[in-house]
């Protein structure tokens, strides 16, 4: 079993440029990587030996809002800029150790690389992060809304700037 | 002439009584056998996430209760658990055994349904009947305990609701007794039936790579025969302390991880259920229920992932706090909600009628899959 410190230094030694840092919270440690890699670094989690991560328990979008913060006459809350992040909680069953990644992308045009070919799992949570916050993951399958409404076209419910809509589909949404 | 074929698409649900809940299952058909299968899900979607993040951490156990409410009991352990990470705060010894011997009624109360509703899908009914019935002295105990028989409310951060009713010890004993002679005949009912076998074994046969990759946790992962279970391989609460087995499938009357394997490995764990609450009983100790209880949850900046044994599998809450009252993000890993992704692999090269003996053996509460 190895400790958090050990697994990033493993990954910085074999991903000098793309595992950025680590932040060290004393409730759990997580690994900063970039958004263009997390695909590779995955592979590489799954398949060395001594790591052998053969689950992602979960993965969870996240909204940052760092960005600039306008506030409309209504009250509601415009966020221009900043990043969205995308957290991923691993596990390897037969060596009993867990790791923490995250990958931070720009609000305006928020990409990563899908980790579905890596663990099946990921499919529908990448969905959810998708229809929650708009993270676009590449080289998704069937990257579609999973639990809004196919038509949804009022943002992304889970950002912090979200407004609801007046009308879906010409139904009244507030009650 | 030869017969002009072509596949075709069916839409199960979303009202199917056989879907449990709101779902809609997309089925590829060539003829009758089946080519993919593509859930829909969504309908119950209530917005637990964006809700909890405008409430404070105390506000937000009922909602728990409402995700899996088969096992709103241990949806309210599990976030409990979290929030007592996140914050270091220790509970009495008292509420941890309360928690267990709660988790636990509630772990059998949900197989039942889940193994009884299993029955009436293939074409059983008498033995939901049974299960219905046995739940129902489960709920008693509950409702006794803290007046609600389906919603409780009652796992707070640092405690419970109220202490156990004087008359919960025996009445549980007597139960406990009564449920092992009871558990006896579900399986001359229904476990041993040979039609039940026929319909079951060899169907929806889940390797465990697959499994593994696929996230599948819970009863669907061991009985593909991997002995993985949180309470002993990631401890929480005192359940190092209570002796029992881990129930894994051994292909006895098929293939190891096929739907006859789901099933049974759920029936077992009611049995190991039974011993642990029976050793928690013996061992509870006194105490006050209440006295960790924060009077004001303010926990500081920082993440944490939490994760329990729930009776359908990993339930994880991933908790974000920006150290005021609100968490800033709340994501819940649902086991009901990663173990329907597997769905479209099980039930490929099966026959339609497989679908549904295939779907009830995963055992999906909607409510979870959805939030």
């Amino acid at each position: 079993m190895k400790t958090r410190e050990e697994i990033f230094n493993i990954l910085k030694q074999e991903f000098p440029e793309d595992v950025l840092e680590l932040l060290n919270q004393p409730t759990e440690p997580i690994i900063v990587a970039s958004p263009g890699a997390i695909h590779n670094i995955c592979f590489y989690l799954r398949d060395t030996e001594g790591l052998q991560f053969d689950s992602l328990m979960v993965l969870s979008g996240v909204d940052d809002a760092n960005g600039e913060k306008q506030t409309e006459e209504d009250g509601s809350v415009t966020i221009n800029g900043g990043t969205l992040s995308v957290y991923y909680h691993l596990e390897s069953l037969s060596l009993t150790q867990k790791v923490t990644l995250k990958v931070s992308t720009p609000r305006d045009n928020p990409e990563v690389e899908s980790v579905e070919s890596v663990w099946k799992s990921a499919n529908w949570h990448e969905r959810e992060a998708y229809d929650m916050f708009g993270i676009k993951f590449l080289h998704h399958p069937d990257l579609r809304r999973i639990l809004m409404p196919y038509d949804w076209d009022a943002g992304y419910p889970l950002r912090k700037d979200y407004k609801n809509p007046e009308f879906y589909q010409g139904m009244k949404v507030p009650y | 002439m030869a017969l002009k074929t072509e596949e075709m698409v069916l839409n199960m649900g979303p009202q199917h009584p056989s879907t449990h809940g709101v779902l809609r299952l997309e089925v590829e058909l060539d003829g009758e056998l089946v080519l993919d299968v593509k859930p829909h899900i969504g309908y119950l979607h209530r917005c637990f996430e964006k809700h909890a993040e405008a409430m404070n951490y105390n506000q937000i156990v009922p909602y728990t209760d409402r995700m899996d409410y088969l096992a709103a009991m241990y949806n309210s352990f599990g976030y409990a658990l979290a929030v007592e990470r996140l914050l270091g705060i220790q509970v009495p010894e008292r509420v941890e055994y309360i928690r267990v011997i709660m988790g636990e009624l509630q772990r059998i109360a949900s197989h039942l349904v889940a193994v009884g509703t299993y029955g009436v899908d293939i074409g059983a009914f008498t033995p939901f009947l049974f299960g219905f019935r046995d739940r129902e002295s489960i709920l008693t105990l509950f409702e006794m305990t803290c007046g609600a028989r389906m919603l409780y409310n009652y796992n707070w951060v640092g405690g419970v609701s109220h202490d156990l009713h004087p008359d919960f010890v025996p009445m549980t004993r007597e139960f406990l007794k009564y449920f092992k002679g009871s558990l006896v005949e579900f399986n001359n009912l229904l476990s041993y039936n040979k039609i039940f076998i026929e319909r079951t074994a060899n169907v929806g046969v889940l390797p465990l790579d697959t499994a593994v990759n696929y996230g599948v946790t819970g009863p669907n992962l061991r009985a593909s025969g991997l002995k993985w279970d949180l309470r002993k391989n990631d401890p929480y609460s005192v359940y190092d302390r209570f002796d029992f087995e881990i129930p894994v499938g051994s292909g006895e009357k098929g293939t190891t991880g096929d739907c006859w394997d789901r099933y049974y490995v759920r029936i077992r764990e009611m049995e190991e259920s039974v011993k642990i609450i029976e050793q928690a009983l013996d061992q509870l100790p006194d105490g006050d229920v209440h006295s960790a209880i924060p009077k004001r949850i303010k926990p500081v900046v920082g993440s944490i992932y939490s994760r329990v044994e729930n009776p359908k599998g990993e339930l994880g809450y991933f908790i974000i706090s920006d150290g005021t009252v609100n968490p800033y993000r709340m994501k819940v890993r649902g086991p009901s909600f990663v173990n329907l992704t597997v769905m479209g692999e099980l039930c490929k090269g099966h026959l339609v009628a497989d679908v549904i003996a295939i779907l009830g053996s995963i055992d999906i509460v909607l409510g979870e899959v959805d939030r």
